[in-house]
C-alpha cells in the first residue's frame, strides 16, 4: 500500500535535507509505516549501486593539460602557490598510501584478487593525484570548516581535531577514493613536514598502534571507536607516535 | 588567457581548478560522451577563466558547474535539439516498475547503471548526477540549475523513480 507521505519529503529526509523538527516528525511516522521504511532501503540501495559502480568520471589528463598550459605560460616560477602546495601534498599522500597498502598486501592479509584490485585502485588514485588540479581539498586550520567539508562528502563522521598547541597544526583535509570507498585525509604539519592521516570507518575492534616503514616513509595504523586511522609521513617516527597518541586520546 | 593579473590567476587556480573533475563528470553525463564532454568542459573552463573577475566568492564549484551546464545546454540545442524536448513516458514505465530489491544487483553493474541513467531526460539526469555523484546539497543544485528548491526536490524524486524503472526495463530506453 502506498503511503500518502509526499515522496519528495521522504527523499528529502533520505538526503538529510529536512529541518530537525520535520525530520523528527518523519521519524515518528517511519516507526509505523512499512512502506516508507522499504522506500528508504531502496533509496539507499540505489545510492550504493551508483557510487560503487563507480559512475564518477574524473577529467582525463588531456583536459587538465589544455587548461593548465595557458594558465602557467606566464606564471612566475619563483612564487610558491597554494594549489601547487596542495598538489604536492596530494602526490606525497598518494605515494605514501600506495607504499603502505602495498606493504600490507605484502603481509598476506588479503587474497590475490583482492590484492590486484586494491593495488590497481591505489595506483589509479596515485596517478590521478599527480595531475594538476586534481586535489579537491580544503586548506584551512579551522576544525569546524574541515569537518563540515569532509562529513558532507565522505558520508561518515570524520573526527577532526587541531593539535596546534602540541606542535601539530591542522592544515586541511582531502577526500580520496580507495576500493570505491571514500577515505578522508587530514593533513597536519610538523616542523614544516606534512603528515597525512587517512581515516575511514571500520567494523573491527579497537586495536593498538602498529608501525612500519616503507621506503623512507613511516606509518602508524590503529583503530578506535569503529574508525581506522593511518598516519603517514617522512617526519621523525617519534613525532608520528606523538600525533597518534594525541588523536587516540581525543577520538 | 592573459586577461587576468597574476593574483587573479593564482585565485583561479586555487578556487576553480580543483573542480575540473566535477566539470568534466557533469559534462560527461549531460552529453553522454567523453569526447564531447572534454571539448565542452574545456570551453566552459576557459569561459570561467575569462569571467573570473565576476566571481565574488562563495561556492566556486557551483559557479563553475553553472557555466558548464550552460555550455552543455547550448551544445545540445545546437547538436541534439530533440534530446532537450525528450519526455519520459512515466505511465508506461511506472506500471512495470520493479523495486531495486527485485533487480538482481549482479553482473556488469556499471554498464547497466550507465545505460539506465542515460535513458533519463537531461533535466532529470542532471539532478541525479549532481546529488548522487557530486554530493551536492539541494541548495547547490538549485544554484547550478537555476531552478527553485521545490522543483529540485520533485525533479530528484521523479528522476529516482525513472531510474528504477529504466533499470527494470533496460530495453525501453527513450534516447534517440
Amino acid at each position: 500500500m502506498r503511503c500518502n507521505f509526499a515522496d519528495s519529503l521522504l527523499q528529502a529526509y533520505f538526503d538529510g535535507e529536512l529541518s530537525g523538527r520535520r525530520a523528527t516528525e518523519f521519524e515518528r511516522h517511519l516507526r509505523r509505516c512499512a512502506h516508507c521504511a522499504t522506500e528508504l532501503v531502496d533509496l539507499d540501495l540505489l545510492r550504493d549501486s551508483l557510487q560503487l559502480a563507480p559512475l564518477y568520471q574524473p577529467a582525463p589528463a588531456s583536459l587538465r593539460r589544455k587548461i593548465s598550459a595557458p594558465l602557467h605560460a606566464t606564471t612566475p616560477t619563483t612564487v610558491a602557490s597554494e594549489p601547487r602546495l596542495w598538489h604536492w601534498l596530494g602526490a606525497v599522500a598518494a605515494l605514501l598510501f600506495v607504499a603502505i597498502v602495498l606493504g600490507r598486501v605484502g603481509d598476506g592479509l588479503h587474497s590475490d584478487d583482492y590484492q590486484a584490485d586494491l593495488a590497481g585502485e591505489i595506483v589509479d588514485s596515485h596517478v590521478r593525484s599527480l595531475q594538476p588540479g586534481h586535489i579537491t581539498g580544503i586548506a584551512s586550520s579551522n576544525e569546524r570548516d574541515i569537518k563540515e567539508w569532509l562529513d558532507g562528502r565522505a558520508r561518515f563522521a570524520v573526527p577532526v581535531h587541531d593539535f596546534a598547541n602540541n606542535g601539530f597544526p591542522l592544515k586541511g583535509g582531502r577526500l580520496d577514493v580507495i576500493e570505491g570507498h571514500a577515505i578522508a585525509v587530514l593533513v597536519y604539519e610538523r616542523n614544516g613536514r606534512p603528515i597525512n592521516v587517512f581515516v575511514w570507518p571500520s567494523q573491527e575492534q579497537d586495536s593498538p598502534p602498529r608501525t612500519g616503514s616503507r621506503q623512507s616513509f613511516q606509518w602508524v595504523d590503529w583503530r578506535k571507536g569503529k574508525m581506522e586511522f593511518c598516519a603517514v609521513s617522512d617526519a621523525d617516527p617519534v613525532d608520528l607516535k606523538q600525533l597518534q597518541q594525541l588523536m587516540n586520546s581525543s577520538a | 588567457m592573459s586577461e587576468l593579473g597574476f593574483e587573479d590567476r593564482e585565485r583561479f587556480e586555487q578556487l576553480v581548478l580543483p573542480h575540473v573533475d566535477a566539470a568534466f563528470n557533469f559534462a560527461r553525463w549531460l552529453l553522454r560522451g567523453r569526447t564531447d564532454a572534454e571539448d565542452v568542459a574545456q570551453e566552459a573552463l576557459l569561459r570561467a577563466y575569462r569571467f573570473f573577475r565576476g566571481f565574488h566568492g562563495g561556492d566556486a564549484r557551483a559557479w563553475l558547474l553553472q557555466i558548464v551546464r550552460n555550455a552543455c545546454y547550448t551544445w545540445l540545442e545546437k547538436n541534439r535539439p530533440m534530446e532537450l524536448n525528450m519526455e519520459f513516458d512515466e505511465e508506461l514505465h511506472l506500471q512495470t516498475c520493479a523495486t531495486p530489491e527485485t533487480l538482481a544487483i549482479v553482473g556488469d553493474d556499471r554498464k547497466r547503471l550507465t545505460l539506465a541513467l542515460e535513458t533519463l531526460p537531461p533535466r532529470f539526469r542532471e539532478v541525479l548526477v549532481l546529488r548522487e555523484l557530486e554530493g551536492c546539497s539541494y541548495r547547490e543544485i538549485a544554484a547550478i540549475t537555476s531552478i527553485p528548491i521545490g522543483t529540485v526536490m520533485s525533479s530528484l524524486s521523479r528522476a529516482r523513480r525513472q531510474l528504477y524503472s529504466a533499470l527494470a526495463n533496460p530495453s525501453q530506453g527513450v534516447c534517440p
